[in-house]
């Protein structure tokens, strides 16, 4: 088991060397916005894999309240952390693009706001996470989850018609309607590559919150015995 | 059941009136505090006031419903209801509803205060506002009633209630805001913001109902 992870290691990262590769040298210079559409090949498998990411937390949290098993809370605890981790990639890369292209950080946009609103909320669901301690932390987390991930659909409708409403200045811009083959094809190794990272960042810290479980009940044990070392 | 504690919770909200005391002098500080820091006219306070009135009610709900489940504390209360038999949603619906009750009594108390100071005259029908503050409502109380439970059981429970609750309840205050400022307005309609808050409302109470055994229950 442990060999075929490290062999999962070295593939993602050929994958994602590869994927690199291809994303900055490779795919041709887009026509009107320049080198800076590159980052497109950064941004949006960063959110895709962070969608992947708290998909699995909402997946995670759901068989922990069934089951009851530390895995499902382990797993739940380590999705929330990567997909954290890359929304924020997402929300750090977007302004970079947005600015050269549409001349503004950031608009209230229904895709901006909702990805800012999923980020807050799993936020929370860390911070919720740090502040309760000993076995109902789990199950308030996993309650947590599930409104979160509830929440995020009733949050995309809601923006969506906010916005439209009120027909903003910089629609325009927008990525893909039709991709350069060339492009596409760095484009969905970049995805791959992502999505392995995203995997392999999950299993460690999965790994990491077992262990760590595992050391609090060591702990907890050597106390109740008096072992006081 | 759920008679029993609501009742239990209405009678001793009568007698202390501590949480519609300090809600009220709350929002009456945040009331006083926006119209110091925005100074509207008449027309201006009528496309800000949807913004005002909910962030105040939301502020001031937040320090009512801290308070739900915190003297069930006291005593091991919340102990026993968990060793008797009684169903736990009775327990949930009783404290939902008494802290919505809570907050329209104050949204009731509030509202007038708001019409003097910001000088509001609604272009719309006013029924509609009524109908969009008690679905409002319900979708604040509702969350909020459940996530309090949550927070009780952590550290610094006070400052953790609003970190989760907040950001959960952003569709819920958007459509809060823009139904009222549409109706105060009369500019667009106010319907689809209204469905919205009962799609949410319907969708949240099946979840609270959902978890909320598991969450009573966490060891």
């Amino acid at each position: 088991m442990k060999n075929i992870f490290i062999a999962f290691i070295v593939l993602t990262l050929g994958l994602l060397a590869y994927s690199t590769y291809q994303g900055l040298f490779v795919a041709p210079t887009e026509q009107t916005m320049g080198e800076v559409q590159r980052i497109f090949y950064y941004h949006v498998p960063s959110a895709w894999t962070a969608g992947v990411c708290f998909f699995v937390n909402f997946l995670a949290s759901v068989v922990y309240l069934w089951k009851r098993n530390a895995a499902g809370d382990a797993l739940a605890a380590a999705s929330a952390e990567v997909g954290v981790t890359f929304c924020t990639i997402v929300l750090i890369t977007g302004p970079i693009w947005a600015r050269p292209v549409w001349g503004i950080w950031w608009t209230w946009d229904a895709r901006l706001t909702t990805t800012l609103v999923l980020w807050l909320i799993y936020v929370s669901y860390l911070v919720l996470r740090r502040f309760s301690a000993g076995g109902q932390a789990q199950v308030l987390a996993a309650a947590l989850a599930i409104f979160g991930f509830v929440d995020v659909p009733i949050v995309y409708m809601s923006i969506r018609w906010f916005r439209t409403q009120h027909p903003s200045p910089v629609m325009g811009g927008g990525e893909n309607s039709g991709l350069d083959p060339a492009m596409l094809h760095a484009f969905f190794w970049n995805l791959v590559a992502f999505t392995c990272v995203g995997i392999v960042l999950m299993v460690l810290r999965y790994r990491l919150q077992i262990l760590e479980e595992k050391v609090e009940a060591t702990h907890a044990a050597a106390a109740l015995q008096g072992d006081a070392r | 059941m759920t008679r029993a504690t609501l009742l239990k919770d209405l009678r001793m909200e009568w007698r202390s009136k501590d949480a519609i005391n300090s809600m009220l002098f709350f929002a009456l500080l945040v009331v006083v505090i926006f119209s110091f820091a925005f100074n509207p006219t008449a027309e201006e306070s009528r496309r800000i006031a949807g913004g005002l009135i909910w962030v105040a009610f939301l502020f001031a709900a937040v320090v009512a419903l801290n308070q739900t489940w915190a003297r069930e504390l006291r005593n091991q209360v919340l102990d026993a209801y968990r060793v008797s038999p009684a169903p736990p949603n009775a327990l949930f619906l009783a404290k939902a509803l008494g802290n919505f009750l809570f907050v329209v009594v104050l949204e009731a108390l509030m509202a007038p205060l708001f019409v003097v100071f910001y000088e509001l005259r609604s272009v719309g029908p006013v029924w509609q506002l009524i109908v969009v503050a008690l679905l409002g409502t319900w979708a604040l109380v509702v969350n909020g009633t459940f996530f309090a439970a949550l927070s009780i059981r952590t550290r610094s429970r006070e400052i953790m209630l609003p970190l989760i609750l907040f950001p959960v309840s952003i569709p819920a205050l958007l459509a809060m805001v823009d139904a009222t400022t549409s109706i105060l307005t009369g500019e667009a309609s106010p319907d689809f913001w209204l469905k919205m808050l009962a799609v949410y409302d319907v969708v949240f109470t099946a979840v609270c109902l959902l978890l909320f055994e598991s969450v009573l229950n966490a060891e």
